[in-house]
């Protein structure tokens, strides 16, 4: 993936709880089997059935930062979710909880998540709408998030941010422990299932 | 050290551990499908690398399948490639597959546990949400994303924090017409759909050991709709006697080692759990959905609730939301709650037992003449054992639909969906807009619930068909 350190981009609001992927790319867009392009699913429903919706208003058709509610991103394991962010141009997603298999899937591939107590959100809100064409920055290496002189500190889990600031790939860091896997897979029991 | 039943299995999967850096698991089986791994496998493809452990690796067809004409080809090109490109992907890495139409082929979650693959004390992953529900044997499962199918088809491990671990007390009897998809609806309404976020839950308690096996799976099925990736419960000689004699199962003396194993699975009575929740299993009554996410629930003998009433003001915005999209009002009584749609089936509720207890309701009975009612094995092997016992012929005289295995109507992937603003009963896990079919609207319920809905053609208790 690609090193992450610092971000500016729009912020778009989105002022709802329980965001669940099936609502950031519904299950017909699953069907695909290539990893990009899945920018025209994202909030699919949404996007074609409320005229009042954030990403069909034209200040915030550019935005790069998601400022979202609480619990976003539970339900489905579907990567696609976090594929379709990013495709359509997100890079960052702020809200004070996430479902957990979507951090993870997020940090793996290079969506930076952070979790900020309601009341930042407020104010991330507050700022993205009354100042829809100024940038917020994001930036990783300081843990700030940063917009009109106001200055958040945040953290996220060490390792992840560290792969997050080098880019690098989890495959090959786990590939350099084979020998502790080899030895390991010879300490299982015989009596394990394995499938012939 | 003391440990709990979640930290026991995961210590013992440690390949590495240093300072500063999460664990690295070692994974004993992994379990593919269709939908979340032709990205993963492309990744393998384009790095050079192998499938480390092909035999520690099972794939099935489920998501996209039709459920009826599954000896045709889909008509869906666009999910027929992605079948397709999984039966290439298997043939090309060397992992056995079950594909439509094997008398093997089934929803994933539902064949782990029946071909005797799933067992206490193992590492279970799977691109799928529900892997959860293998908890129930006291293995430590859960779903992962197509990265992470990448990651473990490449190395056999993933690497992950320690999990915290909360104890989830159900204690009393359930009463008669109440299950375990009324407790776990329960208590993803009381704790919430974030509740769990962060843990493995480990339910415990007399109710849950009073449990079957296919109960305690609906119950681990749906940890993730309370935030967690897992659920466990303790192994037991209920789970004995399930695995005991199954085509994975150990037998002869390996039998008696690996028992003898599985009984030092369990929290140490002096464990310290980083959170603790209780359910009185015997205040329970049928339970029932009424929004959009599996956290608004209420009992069938209650009403849909006024968002004013919640004292936390996102939770007001979206349950305003969510009736608007229900098309219900504040203080109807959701007995009076009339639906289109029944669908009985899913990684949740599509097991044998399911069907047994659908099928007793629905005996002598019909299914209300504006209701369509789809019964849907969660696998063949299901599917057989029903036909075994005459169960889809009580479905067929009654007016339902019997169809093959397949995740169905759980998903908008496949044939079986529901059509915009359609409103359905439904044993599967989600409840969200759209989840069923764009516009349908989803009331979670538990097969006994279905069934009665079905005769009835509003939500109904089983009570009320006089059983």
């Amino acid at each position: 993936m690609n090193p992450f350190i610092v971000h500016r981009g729009i912020a778009a609001p989105l002022r709802r709880t329980n965001v669940d992927t099936d609502q950031i790319i519904p299950a017909v867009y699953l069907k695909r089997v290539t990893r990009t392009g899945f920018e025209d699913g994202l909030f699919a429903a949404w996007r074609a059935s409320q005229a009042d919706f954030v990403l069909n208003q034209a200040e915030y058709a550019q935005s790069s930062i998601l400022v979202a509610d609480n619990d976003f991103g539970t339900g489905s394991s579907r990567e696609h979710a976090v594929w379709a962010l990013m495709d359509y141009g997100f890079r960052v997603v702020i809200a004070p909880r996430f479902g957990d298999i979507f951090r993870n899937n997020a940090l793996t591939t290079g969506l930076l998540v952070i979790e900020r107590p309601i009341t930042d959100i407020e104010r991330l809100w507050e700022y993205a709408e009354s100042h829809p064409k100024e940038p917020v920055e994001v930036d990783l290496g300081a843990n700030e998030i940063r917009f009109a002189g106001t200055l958040m500190s945040f953290e996220i889990d060490p390792y992840a941010r560290w792969r997050l600031l080098e880019g690098l790939d989890d495959i090959s860091l786990t590939e350099r422990h084979d020998e502790l896997i080899t030895e390991f897979e010879k300490s299982r029991p015989e009596r394990l299932p394995s499938i012939s | 050290m003391a440990g709990t039943l979640a930290e026991k299995v995961w210590e013992s999967h440690v390949v590495r551990r240093a300072d500063d850096e999460p664990d690295l698991l070692f994974i004993d089986l992994h379990l593919v499908h269709e939908v979340t791994s032709p990205q993963a496998f492309d990744g393998l493809r384009t790095a050079g690398r192998p499938v480390r452990r092909p035999d520690l690796t099972l794939a099935t067809e489920d998501h996209n399948v039709p459920t009826l004409d599954i000896d045709k080809p889909i008509a869906d090109l666009v999910s027929r490639t992605q079948i397709e490109t999984l039966r290439r992907n298997c043939a090309e890495f060397g992992i056995q597959l079950h594909p439509m139409g094997d008398a093997e082929q089934g929803i994933v979650h539902v064949i782990g546990p029946q071909l005797g693959l799933t067992q206490p004390g193992m590492t279970i992953v799977c691109g799928d949400s529900h892997t959860s529900t293998h908890g129930a044997f006291g293995a430590l499962a859960f779903g992962i994303g197509t990265s992470e199918v990448e990651h473990v088809l490449a190395t056999q491990t993933l690497t992950g924090g320690r999990p915290r671990t909360m104890a989830v007390n159900i204690d009393g009897e359930l009463p008669p017409g109440v299950s375990a998809k009324d407790v776990i609806l329960a208590l993803i309404t009381q704790i919430g759909t974030g509740g769990g976020q962060g843990y493995v839950l480990e339910y415990r308690g007399a109710a849950i050991e009073a449990l079957s096996m296919e109960g305690r799976m609906t119950i681990c099925n749906m940890s993730i709709e309370a935030g967690a990736r897992a659920g466990m419960i303790a192994p037991d000689e209920t789970t004995f006697e399930f695995l005991e004699g199954r085509p994975n199962a150990p037998a002869g003396q390996a039998w008696d080692e690996a028992v003898a194993y599985w009984q030092t699975l369990r929290s140490d009575d002096d464990a310290t759990f980083d959170a603790e929740v209780h359910l009185d299993a015997g205040a329970l009554s049928p339970f029932v959905t009424w929004g959009t996410n599996p956290g608004q629930g209420a009992p069938l003998s209650g009403s849909v609730p006024n968002p004013e009433d919640f004292a936390d003001a996102g939770d007001r915005v979206s349950a305003a939301k969510a009736l608007a999209y229900m098309d219900l009002e504040p203080g109807t009584p959701l007995r009076e709650v009339a639906v289109d749609t029944v669908f009985v089936g899913s990684c949740t509720n599509g097991r044998i037992e399911d069907l047994r207890i659908v099928a007793d309701l629905m005996r002598g009975r019909q299914v209300a003449p504006s209701v369509r009612m789809l019964v849907v094995p969660g696998s063949m092997r299901v599917k057989v054992a029903a036909e075994q016992e005459g169960l889809d012929r009580v479905f067929l005289d009654a007016g339902a639909e019997w169809r093959s295995a397949g995740c169905s109507m759980c998903l908008g992937m496949n044939p079986d969906q529901l059509a915009p603003g359609e409103r359905a009963a439904s044993t599967s896990n989600r409840n969200f807009e759209g989840r069923q079919g764009k516009g349908g609207r989803t009331h979670l319920v538990s097969p006994a619930v279905a069934a009665a809905t079905a005769v009835t053609g509003h939500l109904a208790s089983p009570a009320e068909l006089g059983a």
